[in-house]
């Protein structure tokens, strides 16, 4: 059966996963090792290219590069600071290249993470050195001294072209760790096609030493003599981005069958058969005989939350990945029966209720049951036997296919990397935190800083903004140092007037757009345009194999403009214009045509048409690109200061890290104390930490800083201006200032949602909110009860606010084991819908209260909700159907908690509409990008962190806070700031001086000099509606111009070929 | 009297920050609809100057579709609202041409409504596919 199955041939075999190569003595490789200091050079120039046993000197030394690394890295770099990136496998991209797509927004996982990869891989204060490890760390924060080891892969990474000749020629087939086990790879190879930088390796444990591959090298590239070497690298701080493992249920949890029975995979297996670049090419088939399964289960929290057979944390993305891959599979195929078997769904995050909502419209069928074992049947599906814990049934269910959800575990080399750095580890196997709620990111040794999921399980954005974080705080040390200079891109050519040589690239993006259309045929039948020097398709356009490539035709070919057709200018437009920038041309000469997402992912029924269309949108980008000029970009200074509107913890924690980095820092602030909510709070979840004493010795850090004003009683009325050059107008009881700032950072945090006249509020003192009791907790003037019951998600999760608190459940744990052991004779009772208490530290937290302090807890249906009756003589009694036991239940309360949804604060309105910077669903704002501009607004110089992003607990809040400190202080640490080119020009003999275009500009940028529209370039924001309004033509939009938009017209309606 | 084989030509106006991206995320979510519409980005839809939409319906455009942010929503505070005046009057002044004013619509299309664009475009190109081809101004002079 095996045999036919053309793809998973030796899916069965026993492979260690890991690339041990530390196992090597690396004294062996060290012998003959020489002395001679190279610095880096500061243009980057020597990037890659060392000789044996060197010393480097940087800035910071970053250990792992996926995407925490990734990000810490280009934080850090961008502040002008020089950046050793090391990474263990050959490639950069950890764990996220591998995922198909990411949740809750369906983007391309590779998609996101590719263009951080070549900007990483080209950044000049970045020195990246992939097959190496960290041996040593000596010295102190600020003076380190680290030795790393970088294992020979016998390829120089600079001949190597990535052709993948000596791949063809290779004997050795090896299985691919990359896809999980899923498939084959040659003994040398590459991890992925987008990989960076795309360099073949030699694993010297596959080797068999026949020398193919050398003989077929026409580069030149394989040389079996390349030693291993000993690089000496001095830097002021280290940030460890070392990320995680996934957890093989072989000897644990091997009741599931996963290998044994092949068409049990893992979750992230399951990623690869999704992924275009996986064993099957994005189709969905069984491992046993390559057949479309017609029904898939998933099995969650397999080695999460379990004591026993595990670890005791909850893994915190499973619920959501297993709802992205289901949901995934259905709109894939509607007609297949998708299962999740769950324990709770904690689709706790942003918009993560929602899609876990939507999910459940589009027919994903959830479970709640723990399946104790599965069974293989005679034709290879998978019998699931489990009880239904809410009809407690006990069923079976037969599965063409089984996917585990197998926990996020810490890395098998924490220990020894732990020896090696001298940080602590924990119980779990994490590396350890200074402290887990108020310093997340700092490890047990100074100047040594995490980012990522070696501190535990997180999900992307998390993970993205704890690196940008880490930046901020590896800055600290050597903020003191002299900056890398600027890299200026070449000189560039002069191009106007020249006739136009346009060289178009078509992306396949693997099977994305040529799996729906012909992308030869597109790029075959532009070549005979007249304006068309050069014409070709390529597999990723956006990689680096294919950057070069671009780079060599411009200058082969003589091109002076650049089309790529691939998925959309709003992601990798930037991408393509550095290209063109690197090759010394204005970047305005680059045009996009979206044939992804505007074409083959929308008509991926009819190839032809969708190929005509493909045809047609290229054409109109030729026909722009004939017009197109280049354009010059006005430089602006930036005031170096950033304001931070509210001083709660995430304020707070963001002036501290500003401050560190010598930022002079204002804190706005409406109240008349710093502290926000911790002012209010009596304990903080997990821990028992008390918030008055932190925000007390935060206040008293901020007041001995030097770096920080504070501005208390006061509000912001207005802000005009733009990145680098903001105003702000401010009115406090003192009388109205001003103050003009580069960058902003928006803390404006949260509330609970008004209650009234839900579950009983407000009529009766017995009820309260869980905020109102933290207050009653403080003060101790509660009457002592004898039955206590907590309603979670109050207000929450229903239509009106369809999203999920995420604090909720952890706050009614805490407050519940506080009120327990206050009044150990109370009958406590939690009213959930699930319980969400993800992460590391709170299950556990969850479990001993469970476990020791004998706290009720009754789960609710969603259709179900509790009633609340308030008898005549004031008592309070709530009903409730029990899900579990589908009892009618009748509780008595003294004490009625409601765990009341939460919004955005009530000021996000005004702030909305100063920064112009959009707002969602409950009052939070919204970020440029879900997962990899987790702090970022679309508007530049505008960043925000803590509860006004979504509630948070103190960690997360934290670890943003110092993220978005570390993105606000980039514009003021690169000092000057480049404008955009799409700007109105006006030509002063066609201006007949009406002033219509004055009025119509949002940004007053126009002024009638004489007679004459004048635009100011640093005001305008190019959105041509002066262009549109001027009668005479007079004014125009740069790169949109009235001629370049009405020959798109022209050529998209005409059809030439 | 509509012809079943007919497939409109339709431009599609669409601005940077809203119209545009939301066409992009009806891609990533994979919501198909029909190929028939060229889309021209703008960087907002005040961008779109009525001489455009007469221009594409002179090239033989059979309908044309101007899409931006919600009211309110505008990336540069009031663009839309200046689409939304100007393209209100070119709507009458389409009629008097003779042109079907349904051969023209302007519509509201957020970042995060793929789903709405792609249902948007479904219904116009029926719409347009039940006028037939336009001729009014085609063929005219350019």
């Amino acid at each position: 059966m095996q045999d036919q199955n053309e793809y998973f041939e030796q899916y069965y075999e026993e492979v260690d996963l890991h690339d041990d190569y530390l196992m090597i003595p690396p004294e062996l490789a060290l012998l003959e090792a020489e002395e001679n200091e190279i610095e880096v050079k500061k243009d980057g120039l020597a990037k890659n290219k060392l000789a044996a046993g060197r010393r480097i000197n940087g800035d910071v030394l970053i250990v792992g590069a996926g995407i925490s690394g990734m990000q810490a890295a280009l934080d850090t770099a961008d502040k002008g600071y020089r950046v050793i990136l090391i990474e263990k496998s050959s490639t950069i991209g950890g764990n996220m290249v591998k995922l198909d797509k990411t949740f809750p927004t369906n983007d391309c996982s590779i998609c996101t993470a590719a263009p951080k990869m070549v900007e990483v891989s080209r950044h000049p204060n970045i020195t990246l050195m992939t097959y190496a490890d960290v041996m040593s760390l000596e010295g102190e924060k600020g003076d380190f001294t680290a030795h790393i080891y970088r294992k020979s892969a016998y390829v120089d990474p600079d001949v190597c072209t990535g052709c993948g000749d000596c791949a063809t020629a290779c004997p050795v087939e090896v299985i691919n760790p990359f896809d999980d086990k899923l498939s084959k790879r040659k003994g040398i190879s590459i991890e992925f096609p987008q990989a960076v930088p795309i360099v073949y390796s030699i694993n010297y444990d596959n080797c068999v030493g026949c020398g193919s591959c050398e003989r077929v090298c026409d580069a030149g590239a394989i040389s079996f003599l390349r030693k291993s070497e000993d690089i000496e690298v001095k830097i002021g701080s280290v940030i460890v981005a070392t990320g995680y493992d996934l957890f093989e249920p072989l000897e644990m949890r091997k009741e599931y069958g996963y290998g044994k029975y092949p068409n049990v995979i893992t979750a992230m297996q399951f990623e690869r058969l999704l992924s275009s670049f996986g064993p099957t090419e994005g189709k969905i088939l069984r491992p046993s005989d390559g057949t479309a399964p017609k029904s898939i289960g998933w099995i969650q929290c397999v080695g999460s939350r379990s004591k026993q057979l595990g670890f005791p944390y909850c893994s915190r993305v499973c619920c959501m990945y297993a709802t992205k891959e289901a949901a995934i599979t259905k709109e894939i195929d509607d007609s297949l029966e998708v299962t999740i078997f769950y324990m709770d769904i904690r689709a706790y995050g942003k918009d993560f209720q929602q899609y876990y909502d939507k999910a459940k419209d589009m027919g994903v069928n959830y479970i709640r049951a723990r399946p104790s074992s599965v069974y293989q049947n005679e034709d290879g599906s998978i019998a699931v036997r489990y009880m239904d814990t809410h009809t407690r049934e006990i069923l079976d269910m037969n599965l063409d296919m089984l996917v585990l959800s197998t926990a996020i575990m810490p890395s098998k080399q924490n220990p020894k990397l732990g020896k090696v750095l001298g940080i602590g580890v924990d119980h779990n196997g994490f590396f350890e935190s200074g402290s887990i709620v108020s310093d997340p990111i700092q490890t047990t040794r100074d100047g040594v800083f995490l980012a990522g999921c070696n501190q535990g399980p997180k999900d992307i954005p998390d993970s993205v903004a704890m690196a940008s974080g880490a930046a901020a705080r590896a800055v600290e040390a050597i903020v003191e140092r002299e900056k890398a200079d600027a890299v200026k891109p070449p000189e560039q050519k002069d191009v106007s007037g020249d006739k136009p040589k346009i060289g178009v690239f078509v992306c396949h993006c693997g099977k994305n757009i040529n799996g729906y259309l012909d992308c030869a045929d597109v790029a075959d039948t532009v070549r005979d345009d007249p304006n068309v020097e050069y014409s070709t398709d390529v597999m990723f356009a956006c990689s680096e194999d294919s950057q070069t490539d671009i780079r060599k035709t411009i200058e082969e070919k003589g091109l002076n403009r650049v089309i790529v057709a691939a998925c959309s200018p709003i992601t990798h437009g930037g991408l393509f214009q550095d290209t063109l920038e690197e090759s010394g041309l204005n970047k305005y000469l680059f045009e996009f045509a979206n044939i992804r997402q505007h074409c083959s992912w929308v008509h991926s029924h009819d190839r032809e048409k969708a190929t005509q269309k493909a045809k047609d949108l290229v054409r109109m980008g030729i026909s722009k690109s004939v017009l197109l000029e280049p354009l010059s970009q006005e430089e602006v200074d930036v005031i170096p200061v950033t304001v931070i509107i509210g001083g709660g913890i995430a304020g707070m924690k963001a002036a501290m890290a500003l401050s560190d980095m010598e930022i002079e820092t204002h804190i706005i602030e409406m109240g008349d104390k710093l502290g926000g909510n911790l002012n209010k709070l009596h304990s903080l979840f997990p821990t028992e930490l008390d918030p008055s004493q932190l925000a007390n010795e935060m206040r008293t850090k901020i007041e001995a800083s030097d770096y920080i004003k504070v501005h208390l009683n006061t509000t912001l009325e207005n802000v005009e201006g733009f990145i680098g050059n903001f105003k702000a107008y401010m009115k406090s009881p003192g009388g109205d200032s001003e103050l003009e700032f580069g960058t902003a950072i928006i803390a404006s945090g949260f509330g609970e949602i008004d209650m009234a006249g839900k579950y009983g509020y407000g009529n009766n003192p017995k009820i309260m909110t869980q905020m109102e009791l933290e207050g009653r907790l403080i003060a101790d003037d509660l009457e002592k009860p004898k039955s206590i019951v907590m309603i979670n998600c109050a207000g929450a999760m229903d239509e009106e606010r369809p999203w999920c608190c995420r604090i909720g459940c952890g706050v009614s744990i805490k407050n519940a084991k506080l009120l327990k052991e206050k009044y150990p004779d109370a009958e406590i009772n939690i009213l959930y819908r699930d319980i969400r208490v993800f992460g590391k530290e709170e299950e556990e937290y969850f479990a001993d209260v469970i476990e020791n302090m004998h706290v009720k807890i009754t789960r609710y249906s969603d259709v179900e909700k509790p009633q609340v009756v308030i008898n005549d003589d004031g008592s309070v009694m709530v009903k409730v159907r029990d899900q579990i036991y589908n009892d009618e239940m009748e509780l008595s309360a003294d004490l009625l908690v409601l765990t009341a949804q939460t919004e955005g604060s009530e000021s996000t309105d005004k702030l909305q509409q100063m920064f112009k910077i959009p707002v969602g669903p409950g009052h939070f704002f919204i970020e440029a990008h879900a997962k990899i501009r987790p702090l970022d607004f679309a508007t530049d110089g505008v960043y925000f962190c803590g509860s006004a992003h979504f509630p948070k607990n103190l960690a997360d809040a934290i670890a943003q806070a110092e993220g978005a400190a570390s993105r606000a202080a980039i514009p003021i640490m690169k000092q000057r700031l480049v404008l955009e080119g799409i700007t109105a020009i006006v030509e002063p003999d066609m201006c007949v001086g009406c002033g219509i275009c004055a009025e119509a500009c949002p940004f007053g940028a126009i002024d009638l000099i004489k007679g004459k529209a004048v635009v100011n370039e640093a005001l305008c924001k190019g959105c041509g509606l002066c262009n549109a309004t001027c009668r005479s033509g007079a004014i125009q939009q740069k790169g949109f111009n009235d001629h370049q938009i009405l020959s798109m017209i022209k050529s998209s309606l005409n059809e030439v070929f | 009297m509509t012809d079943d084989n007919f497939e409109p030509k339709i431009i599609g106006f669409l601005c940077n920050w809203c119209s545009y991206t939301g066409a992009d995320l009806a891609g990533v979510s994979r919501i198909q609809y029909p190929s028939n519409i060229r889309i021209i980005k703008v960087m907002c839809s005040g961008r779109v100057n009525p001489q455009f939409v007469l221009k594409a319906f002179q090239e033989g455009a059979d309908g044309v579709l101007v899409s931006g942010c919600h009211p309110g929503d505008c990336h540069y505070i009031e663009g839309n609202y200046h689409a939304r005046r100007k393209l209100t009057m070119l709507s009458d002044i389409l009629e008097f041409t003779g042109i079907e004013p349904e051969r023209f619509q302007m519509s509201w299309v957020s970042a995060s409504e793929g789903k709405k664009f792609a249902e948007i475009v479904t219904a116009f190109t029926e719409q347009v596919k039940e006028l037939g081809p336009q001729k009014k101004l085609a063929g005219g002079e350019k």
